[in-house]
């Protein structure tokens, strides 16, 4: 990197000396992101507070050849926001205008620093919603969301992040600017939009997002149902899917995560001593067919063994129900000094097994893990809870996550459903990819930033790819 | 020795096929390895291969030293009922894998344009999706990953099996609507739905604008067809506009739709077709994209619809066209020169609306090309990309046009 100096020097010209963080002090609130087991310092942060300020810093960078990072509020949980010694930091929350909201269409053109929930608020009047909704989502932001292709909940009916992005301003590492998708969703030439969404940052900053909002259901039914066994409650979600009943969410949590939230400020009123509850919410636009179904999913999950199954009766009951679940990372919190969200997915059919491996894991191990995670999708999410200034402690979170991630790959599943790989996931990424296909995913980050620049060092393990030079041709 | 002599020594006899009119050599590899083998071959020769499905949906008459094609890739390895997946080969009829589907109540809930016997991967490589992206998506959303053979022979995997998958960068996209730019698709990962209990179809016959505010009101009222399609009287066979309503799903929920249509029809008598008649008035439009020689798609939101509808009226005509307003989509086919399909791609740009080729004679699409000019600085970026997956330019695709 130039010098250091020099370089805030140049990038407080454009941003302002407040904008600009040099001092250690303040680089450190930047080191992790929602997963503590990285730290890395960046050696500046920059925060413009503009798209015309944004563009100048990336083309400034782009002269001196300095790489960076684009972080949203830092939410993620991979390490993927995190910016080595020599790369800048770009923190985009100050770009938080919703520009456009288009009742008629369905859409808003928002800047990428715009939280999720506030996103969500305002489109309400509008008697729309914005549906990706992960649990971060109160502080998260849509061009976070991009990156990650981020999920949530309600993304069993909806959709996740990538279905509800129709167009992107996007600005590459030499600061050119591209537009990519279309306001219909449909693409000009390839579908840009569908390769951009999920790639981690490594593509580049989307400036300007695009998005799909859907109306707001005009009926909601809320169940809690709960289980004597966490095998039952796999049944009970393979049995509702199987009706083809499209569930807006189907959450599970383990007994564990239940008494943890029941212990907490966000206690909702899980029985403590079930194996597990499931959180189900039946939605649409029809009143009758969602009591319809609702009456269908409560037979389902009696015969399959719930031990009883609670209406939320009111709104706010309902959101109750929700805050015990959404909150639920932030109770296991009180177990422990740290917390790792792990992220997988299964086939559903194999959630009762892997559950069942899981928990042999943690017994091996002697570590506490909750499951709290989206059943209907097989998206898993255990928690292992520990403190990490225990290095041998640390040693056998990193070995036991190792074996979790291997068992969800036996079983037909992959390393992240919506949490990405970043820097926390890459040791896995050849277990579910040959070297070929890493090779690919290299060369095509290549053709949006030649140099990789942007987010050196995430999602693909380079000394694992393939070379994917052009072959000679005799 | 000839192409066709290596090919055969490469391959066996088993997978040449009989040559169409223009004596290209029709090649028919029995295994996704084989067409590896095959590409790998011609990128070293710099030979130039055009690919094949069926041979129902794009016309197979690209310039090209060997026609690829991918019909005898017709397994399916995997259907998985209890997790709604299926893994099937590129080459399978679509036909087959409904049926097989069925057979295990499970449904892939798309319905593209063409013969019933097109291929799985001439869908996703074209991602031509119809009526029923109302109400589940573009094509894309259907898949949870491909693998693919890069024109110069390499296998490359992406996505996964499970319903939801965010480990390393999105191919899948990258191929679907792709055209074959980006290598040939082998086999492909799908997201199913369980067969729906109830599906029923209404139709309401009357003037375009009429329909258009009928459609708007559906929407309205909260209904959540699964097709919402607006056909043009030629294509539908009947004397006027016809607005297609399917409604799909658990009994409660159709049963609730169907309530509620009556209501939003604004007097109008929406008419309900018996199962053997909706079938085939569905197989019937699907069927009309294929039988004439260009068909296009663009995308325009909701509001635009009407707009658009008329353009393509006063320019092309309007004989043959079926929309879904509210999904953005309208699909034209008919006959139309090189100069009416760039000036009318030039007026929708400025519309700020993508018109996609979908097929067309390659006199045609290697003029105006399945995606014309591209925005400034996306030409760059797809070019870098081919380079990447077709470095010899093995793979003849008319992508941008001359």
């Amino acid at each position: 990197m130039s010098s250091l100096p020099h370089l805030a020097r140049d990038l407080s010209a454009i941003v302002g000396d407040r904008h600009v963080r040099a001092a250690r002090a303040e680089r450190l609130t930047y080191s992790m992101d929602g997963l503590p087991t990285h730290r890395r310092v960046p050696d500046l942060v920059v925060l413009p507070g503009s798209r015309e300020e944004l563009i100048a810093v990336v083309r400034l960078l782009a002269a001196l050849d300095v790489p960076f990072v684009p972080r949203g509020a830092g939410t993620g949980l991979s390490g993927g926001a995190l910016a080595d010694v020599g790369s800048v930091l770009l923190v985009l929350t100050r770009l938080n205008r919703i520009l456009r909201i288009d009742r008629d269409n369905g859409l808003a053109v928002v800047e990428p620093g715009v939280v999720n929930a506030k996103l969500g608020a305002a489109a309400k009047p509008h008697g729309l919603q914005y549906a990706p909704d992960p649990s971060s989502q109160s502080a998260c932001t849509i061009g976070g969301n991009v990156a990650e292709n981020a999920g949530g909940p309600h993304c069993l009916k909806y959709g996740v992040t990538a279905n509800h992005i129709l167009a992107l301003e996007v600005l590459l590492a030499d600061g050119s600017l591209v537009e990519i998708g279309s306001p219909a969703g449909e693409s000009w030439g390839p579908d840009l939009v569908g390769v951009f969404v999920g790639s981690e940052g490594n593509f580049g900053i989307a400036t300007r997002i695009t998005v799909r909002l859907t109306p707001i259901p005009r009926a909601v039914r809320t169940l809690l149902a709960d289980f004597s066994a966490l095998r039952t409650a796999g049944e009970a979600v393979s049995a509702i899917i199987a009706a083809g009943i499209v569930p807006a969410a189907l959450e599970m949590m383990d007994q564990s995560c239940i008494r943890a939230v029941e212990d907490s400020v966000y206690a909702a009123g899980y029985p403590r001593d079930a194996a597990a509850v499931l959180l189900v919410e039946i939605d649409g636009r029809n009143a009758d067919a969602v009591l319809a179904e609702t009456d269908l999913v409560t037979e389902l999950l009696r015969k399959s063994g719930a031990r009883s199954v609670r209406s939320a009766a009111s709104e706010a009951e309902r959101e109750r129900l929700w805050q015990g679940r959404k909150k639920a990372f932030g109770a296991m919190g009180r177990l422990s000094r740290d917390l790792v969200v792990q992220d997988a997915v299964v086939p559903r059919s194999a959630i009762p097994q892997v559950l069942e491996t899981i928990a042999t894991i943690a017994q091996r191990y002697g570590l506490v893990v909750s499951n709290v995670f989206h059943a209907g999708d097989g998206n898993l999410h255990p928690n292992i809870s520990f403190d990490a200034t225990d290095p041998a402690l640390k040693q056998r979170v990193e070995a036991a996550s190792a074996e979790i991630m291997e068992t969800c790959i036996a079983a037909g599943g992959t390393i992240t459903g919506e949490h990405g790989v970043g820097i926390d996931k890459l040791r896995y990424m050849p277990l579910i990819f040959d070297a070929e296909s890493l090779g690919a995913m290299h060369a095509v980050r290549k053709v949006f930033d030649p140099e990789e620049r942007v987010n050196p060092g995430k999602v693909v393990p380079v000394h694992a790819c393939r070379e994917w030079a052009s072959r000679a041709v005799a | 020795m000839t192409i066709l002599e290596k090919v055969t020594a490469l391959l066996g006899e088993g997978a040449v096929l009989e040559a169409g009119t223009d004596r290209v050599p029709r090649i028919a590899p029995g295994s996704p390895d084989a067409i590896a083998l095959l590409l790998g071959t011609a990128h070293q020769e710099g030979w130039r291969v055009r690919i094949e499905g069926a041979g129902t949906w794009l016309q197979s008459d690209a310039p090209a030293d060997l026609a690829l094609t991918t019909r005898r890739l017709d397994r399916i390895p995997a259907i998985e009922p209890s997790d709604l997946t299926a893994t099937a080969e590129a080459g399978i009829g679509l036909d087959q894998l409904r049926q097989q589907l069925a057979d295990r109540g499970a449904w892939l809930a798309i319905d593209p344009p063409g013969l019933a016997g097109r291929t799985l991967g001439s869908v996703v490589s074209t991602a031509t999706a119809g009526p029923l992206r109302h109400g589940f998506g573009p094509i894309k959303d259907h898949l949870l990953g491909v693998t693919f053979v890069t024109g110069d022979g390499r296998m490359v995997q992406s996505g996964g099996r499970v319903m939801k998958n965010v480990a390393g960068y999105d191919l899948t996209r990258l191929q679907a609507g792709g055209f074959g730019a980006f290598g040939v698709i082998v086999l492909v990962h799908l997201r199913l739905r369980t067969l729906p209990r109830a599906d029923v179809t209404y139709v309401l016959e009357g003037a375009r604008e009429d329909l258009t505010q009928v459609g708007e009101d559906i929407a309205a009222a909260g209904l959540t067809p699964a097709a919402l399609e607006l056909v043009s009287p030629a294509l539908a066979r009947r004397e006027r506009w016809v607005l297609a309503v399917r409604l799909a799903g658990s009994p409660a929920l159709v049963a609730a739709d169907e309530a509620g249509l009556g209501a939003a029809s604004g007097g109008g008598r929406f008419a309900p077709l018996r199962a053997e008649e909706a079938h085939a008035f569905w197989m019937r439009l699907a069927e009309g994209f294929a039988v004439r020689p260009v068909t296009f798609r663009i995308g325009g939101v909701p509001t635009a619809s009407d707009e658009l509808l008329d353009l393509l009226q006063h320019q092309l005509g309007d004989e043959w066209i079926s929309a879904s307003p509210a999904a953005g989509a309208i699909r034209w086919t008919g006959d139309a020169s090189v100069d009416r399909l760039q000036r009318l791609r030039r007026t929708l740009a400025g519309l700020e609306v993508p018109l996609t080729l979908e097929r067309a004679p390659w006199a045609l699409r290697g003029a105006v090309g399945h995606f014309g000019a591209y925005r400034e600085g996306v030409g760059p970026l797809v070019a870098g990309l081919r380079r990447t997956f077709d470095p010899g330019g093995a793979l003849v695709v008319a992508t941008e046009g001359t």
